[in-house]
């Protein structure tokens, strides 16, 4: 049933629809082991949809997703804790899945939040909890980690490390990352396929070619396509000494 | 030993509280405390169904409360009033239905006092069996359903893709309402058993920082409120239920002082 055995998650023409309007349709895309997939796209485009359509938490969806894991992390955009719970951040670390002390310590000191072990998960600012958020998802050492925005509200140098960390992790635990991100040099540096997203998939593909794309343009302007196409393209080909190109 | 009617009491009450504790503690955390009073009110239709039928009370109250619950959850699909106007209507309604019911059973001498506020006197030696074996069996139910219950209690999404199916959790914990709702009827009375569930957990909520934590303060908050409750209850000649809530009110009173004086310590 499964040809390809490092595929993860696969998503076939798959659509959700809530009362009358498409938040998003017509989206095949797949996640396989050791591989980062980028859902960009503007506010409302239907990436939070996309990923939660490949996480199984929308039932009556159109088209098929097929999943072949059940070890997932999840960081997702919004999270409203009730604070009527009394929750420590060591108690949220254990929430989906019993995990031995060793690799709490480990994610937490990972993304830099293991002094806040005993906090209170109320008392955390918004970039505390986001890297709790992610020492959670990646701690379970999960095959499939799903990351919606999970940098958000996260200072900027705390940002590139984490963005380092989630590269490392994919790398490390050989695990499919679904990511969706705004962050366009992230998007560049460390993606291997780009989807662009505007209620339907407008284009994908390796990250360059996403850039090139005149509908990612037209979607996001020319200035993004000039920071996407400025990283890659002394990788597909070399200058001679007179200037010419000449493809690898 | 339990042929002492107080001591009978003292048992029962032991067995609700523990019961209680953890159940009370979800009810607080998923806001359920107006879901709890629907199915103890729903417990009086329940009570006279066992008279009528000749059913016992526990397992008569269970299945009336398990309906109401299943009628609860098909309105809030089915229609487009809110979650607490439903609620209101098969609380009121069912407590109305179990009322006029009682009015045509001419036959039994019914002690309505004692049914909404709870009669010591009452439990026998079959209720200790009742609440002991079905306590038991509320609380395994639980320690099975803990995990996923917690995690979609703190976040529903974050359970369901993580695999946890949090819908199924919800469902059973609906049911081991039901249940403890009619294991604790005739000690505590329907009109004060959501008070056993909720005051206990709120007073533990104030001294915890931790589910668990909140767990073990709100049993042992329960089993506090019960042995004092019953023992005034046995000096003042009062009823068995609105004693135990009161020493629950005193317990929860007590803990905001720790409040006090935790955040003083903060500044």
């Amino acid at each position: 049933m499964n040809s390809n055995n490092n595929i993860l998650v696969k998503l076939n023409n798959a659509g959700f629809r809530q009362s009358e309007k498409w938040l998003v349709e017509g989206v095949s895309l797949t996640v396989e082991k050791g591989k980062i997939v980028t859902l960009i796209g503007p506010n409302g485009s239907g990436k939070s949809t996309t990923a939660k359509i490949a996480l199984g938490i929308y039932k009556n969806i159109e088209g098929s997703v097929e999943k072949y894991t059940t070890k997932v992390g999840y960081v997702p955009q919004k999270i409203s804790i009730d604070w009527t719970l009394p929750i420590r951040v060591y108690d949220f670390m254990l929430l989906t899945e019993t995990i031995e002390d060793s690799s709490i310590d480990e994610a937490l000191s990972l993304t830099g939040v293991i002094h806040l072990k005993n906090k209170n998960l109320g008392s955390l600012s918004g970039g505390e909890f986001q890297r709790v958020l992610i020492a959670r998802a990646i701690s379970k050492k999960p095959e499939l980690l799903v990351l919606d925005e999970p940098v958000q509200g996260v200072d900027y140098t705390g940002e590139i490390a984490l963005y380092e960390l989630i590269k490392k992790i994919s790398d490390t635990l050989n695990c499919g990352i679904l990511l969706i991100s705004h962050d366009l040099h992230m998007v560049m540096t460390a993606t291997d396929h780009v989807v662009c997203l505007n209620g339907h998939v407008c284009c994908s593909g390796s990250p360059l070619d996403v850039a090139k794309n005149n509908e990612y343009k037209a979607l996001f302007g020319e200035k993004a396509s000039q920071i996407l196409t400025t990283y890659e393209h002394t990788h597909d080909h070399v200058h001679s000494d007179e200037g010419e190109i000449k493809k690898n | 030993m339990f042929d002492d009617f107080f001591i009978r009491a003292l048992v029962a009450g032991i067995g609700i509280a523990f019961v209680t504790g953890p159940l009370g503690c979800f009810v607080v955390w998923r806001r359920l405390s107006y879901f709890g009073d629907t199915l103890a009110h729903s417990a009086l239709l329940g009570v006279t169904m066992a008279y009528t039928f000749d059913l016992n009370i526990a397992i008569s109250v269970f299945l009336i409360s398990s309906v109401i619950a299943l009628i609860l959850i098909q309105l809030q699909k089915k229609t487009n009033l809110p979650g607490d106007a439903l609620l209101g209507l098969l609380a009121h309604s069912s407590l109305a239905v179990g009322l006029v019911v009682i009015g045509f059973l001419t036959f039994i001498r019914f002690d309505i006092m004692g049914l909404l506020f709870g009669d010591i006197l009452a439990v026998t030696t079959d209720d200790l069996l009742v609440i002991w074996t079905g306590g038991a069996l509320i609380l395994i139910v639980l320690k099975i359903i803990w995990k996923p219950l917690l995690a979609s209690t703190v976040n529903y999404e974050l359970a369901e893709a993580e695999g946890l199916n949090p819908d199924r959790a919800k469902a059973i914990f609906t049911i081991l309402m039901a249940a403890v709702i009619a294991i604790s009827i005739k000690m505590v009375g329907l009109l004060l058993i959501t008070g056993m569930l909720i005051i206990p957990a709120a007073m533990a909520r104030n001294i915890s920082d931790s589910p668990q934590k909140m767990v073990l303060f709100s049993i042992i908050g329960g089993l506090l409120s019960v042995i004092l409750g019953l023992y005034s209850s046995l000096e003042f000649n009062t009823s068995s239920g609105p004693s135990i809530i009161a020493a629950a009110l005193i317990l929860f009173i007590l803990s905001l002082f720790k409040i006090k004086q935790s955040i003083k310590l903060k500044n």
